[in-house]
C-alpha cells in the first residue's frame, strides 16, 4: 500500500485508492489522538518546515501538531519578518531551507502553482496547505472523512458547496476528491462568484438555496471573504446573507436533516447562522479533529515511503 | 516449497489450554490481568485465552488489540508501506498485568515495538509475554514467560499460523522456501 505520487499537491488526479489509502489510515490516527499519550513513532529523525507565506491558524496549527504527534522535527517559517520580506526569491528561500537538510515541506502560499514550483527545486517532500485559488488538498480530505465517517461511505452521497466558487481552493479540491470516490457535487451562490464552465468538473449549478436543500445529503458552507465585496462582486453583506447565508428557515425546507459543514473560520450569520452553527447537525468541530488526523495520515504515508 | 505440519487443530487446542493454564497459575488467578493480542494473529490467540481463562477461574478477562506499525524499526526500509490499523485497547492498562500475546516469536523486534506501543498507553504493574510458537533467532534481549512450542527453525525457513478466524483450518506450519525464492 503506497500512495502513487511522493508530493501531495491537490487532489485533481489523485486516484480513488489512493485516497481510500489516506482515509482509512487517518482513521487509525484518529485512534492515536485519543489516547492519554498522543504521540507516535514514525517519523522520528524527520525534520519538517512549515513555509506559511499567507496567514493562517487553524491549517498551521493543525499540521504543526499532526508533525510532533508523528515526532518529527518542525521548524516553522512565516513571511513576515523574514528574508522573503526583503524580497528573497521562493526559489531561494526554498533552496537555502533544503540546504538546511529538510525532509519535508508544508506550503501555503497566494500564487497557485507555488507548491509545484517547489518540487522542481526542492528534493523534499512537498506538502500543498493551500494555494491561491487552486487547491487545499488537506481540507477537502477532511471534510470527506467527516462526510465517509457520518454516512459509511461517499458513492452517492449528495454535496453542494455554497458560496465564493471562484476564488475557493477549498471548492476546487472538494469537487476534484468528491468526483473520483463518486459523490455527487453542486455548487450554489451568486452567478459573480460561480466560475463560467464549472459544469465541465461535473458539477451541477444552483443560483438558489431553496432549490438546493431539497436535493442534497449535506452543505459545505465556504467562508465569504469581506474584501470580495470591495471589489463590487455582491452588493452587501446583508444581501448575500439574505439570499445564500445558510439558516434554519432555509434548511429546514429540506424532509430530512442536512449536515452542515465549514472550513473556518465563520463569518457568523453571514454566509451560516449561528443556530446551524452551533446545531446538531454541525459537523464543523469533527472536521477540526479530522483535520488533525488526515494530516497525520498524510505525512506519515508520503514520509515513510522513502 | 516443503510444508511440515507442526500442529494439528488438536494440538492448537491443547497449547492454548496449557497456556491459559500456565498464566493462571503464574498470575495466582487472572484478577488483575488483561490481555493484549498483536494485530492479526495475536488478537485471536488472546480471544481464544480468554474464552479459556472464562472457564477456569469463572471471570471476564479483558482483551485489547495493539497494532504495531507505527513503532516498526523497518518502517521506511520497506519496499511495501504496511497498512495501518487501529489499536483498539478500550481499557486503563495502568496497575495492571498485561500479558502480551503473539503467534510466533523470532527476532524480537515486533515485541520491542509492541512494548513501546504499550509504554505511551499507560504505566502497567507489569508485562509478561505469551506466544504460540517460539523459533529462536533472537535479535533482542527479550524472552517469553509462556510458549506454547518451541520449534526450532533455520533462518530461511518460514512458521506459518493459521486459524479459523482467517484461514481454512488451526494448525502450525514450518515452511522449506526454495533457495531461490530467499531473500
Amino acid at each position: 500500500m503506497k500512495l502513487q505520487s511522493r508530493h501531495l499537491l491537490g487532489l485533481e488526479g489523485v486516484r480513488k485508492e489512493d485516497i481510500t489509502l489516506i482515509l482509512d489510515t487517518a482513521v487509525s490516527f484518529k485512534e492515536v489522538l485519543e489516547r492519554p499519550i498522543k504521540k507516535v513513532p514514525p517519523l522520528q529523525g524527520k525534520t519538517i518546515v512549515n513555509l506559511f507565506f499567507e496567514s493562517s491558524t487553524r491549517t498551521r496549527i493543525s499540521f504543526e501538531l499532526a508533525e510532533r504527534r508523528l515526532s518529527a522535527d518542525v521548524v516553522n517559517f512565516a513571511a513576515q519578518g523574514s528574508s522573503v520580506s526583503k524580497g528573497e526569491t521562493l526559489k531561494d528561500t526554498a533552496r537555502n531551507i533544503e540546504a538546511m537538510k529538510i525532509d519535508m515541506v508544508v506550503i501555503r502560499h497566494a500564487s497557485s502553482g507555488a507548491p509545484h514550483f517547489l518540487t522542481r527545486v526542492v528534493k523534499a517532500n512537498v506538502i500543498n496547505a493551500g494555494d491561491g485559488a487552486h487547491e487545499h488538498p488537506t481540507q477537502a480530505l477532511l471534510d470527506m472523512m467527516t462526510l465517509r465517517e457520518k454516512y459509511g461511505k461517499l458513492e452517492g452521497l449528495r454535496v453542494c458547496i455554497v458560496g465564493d466558487i471562484t476564488h475557493s481552493r477549498v471548492a476546487r479540491s472538494n469537487i476534484y476528491g468528491l468526483k473520483t470516490m463518486g459523490a455527487e457535487v453542486s455548487v450554489c451562490g451568486p452567478a459573480t462568484l460561480i466560475p463560467k464552465n464549472i459544469e465541465e468538473l461535473g458539477v451541477r449549478v444552483y443560483h438558489k438555496l431553496e432549490d438546493v436543500v431539497t436535493q442534497v445529503d449535506a452543505l459545505n458552507v465556504l467562508r465569504i471573504q469581506l474584501e470580495r465585496q470591495k471589489s463590487g462582486l455582491f452588493p452587501s453583506l446583508r444581501e448575500y446573507h439574505r439570499f445564500f447565508g445558510v439558516t434554519k428557515e432555509k434548511v429546514d425546507k429540506a424532509s430530512k436533516p442536512i449536515t452542515i459543514m465549514h472550513p473556518g473560520p465563520i463569518n457568523r450569520d453571514v454566509e451560516l447562522s449561528a443556530d446551524l452553527a452551533d446545531g446538531p447537525h454541525s459537523v464543523i468541530l469533527e472536521q477540526v479533529t479530522n483535520g488533525e488526523a488526515v494530516r497525520m495520515a498524510v505525512l506519515y504515508l508520503l514520509g515513510t515511503s522513502n | 516449497m516443503m510444508k511440515t505440519q507442526v500442529l494439528d487443530a488438536d494440538g492448537l487446542r491443547r497449547t492454548v489450554n496449557r497456556l491459559s493454564h500456565e498464566l493462571v497459575e503464574k498470575n495466582k488467578g487472572v484478577q488483575d490481568v488483561v490481555l493484549v493480542g498483536i494485530r492479526t494473529r495475536g488478537e485471536y490467540l488472546a480471544h481464544r485465552i480468554a474464552k479459556k481463562l472464562e472457564e477456569i477461574e469463572n471471570m471476564k478477562v479483558k482483551v485489547g488489540v495493539l497494532d504495531i506499525t507505527l513503532y516498526r524499526d523497518d518502517l521506511r526500509g520497506r519496499l511495501e508501506q504496511p497498512q495501518l490499523k487501529s489499536s483498539e485497547i478500550l481499557f486503563d492498562i495502568r496497575g495492571k498485568v498485561v500479558v502480551l500475546i503473539d503467534d510466533v516469536f523470532f527476532t524480537g523486534r515486533t515485541i520491542r515495538s509492541a512494548l513501546n506501543a504499550l509504554m505511551d498507553l499507560g504505566r502497567p504493574a507489569m508485562i509478561q509475554l505469551l506466544v504460540l510458537v517460539d523459533r529462536g533467532h533472537r535479535e533482542l534481549p527479550i524472552k517469553a514467560d509462556f510458549v506454547g512450542k518451541n520449534v526450532p527453525t533455520s533462518r530461511g525457513q518460514e512458521v506459518k499460523v493459521e486459524m479459523t478466524e482467517a484461514d481454512e483450518e488451526d494448525a502450525v506450519y514450518l515452511i522449506e522456501n526454495d533457495e531461490k525464492e530467499k531473500k
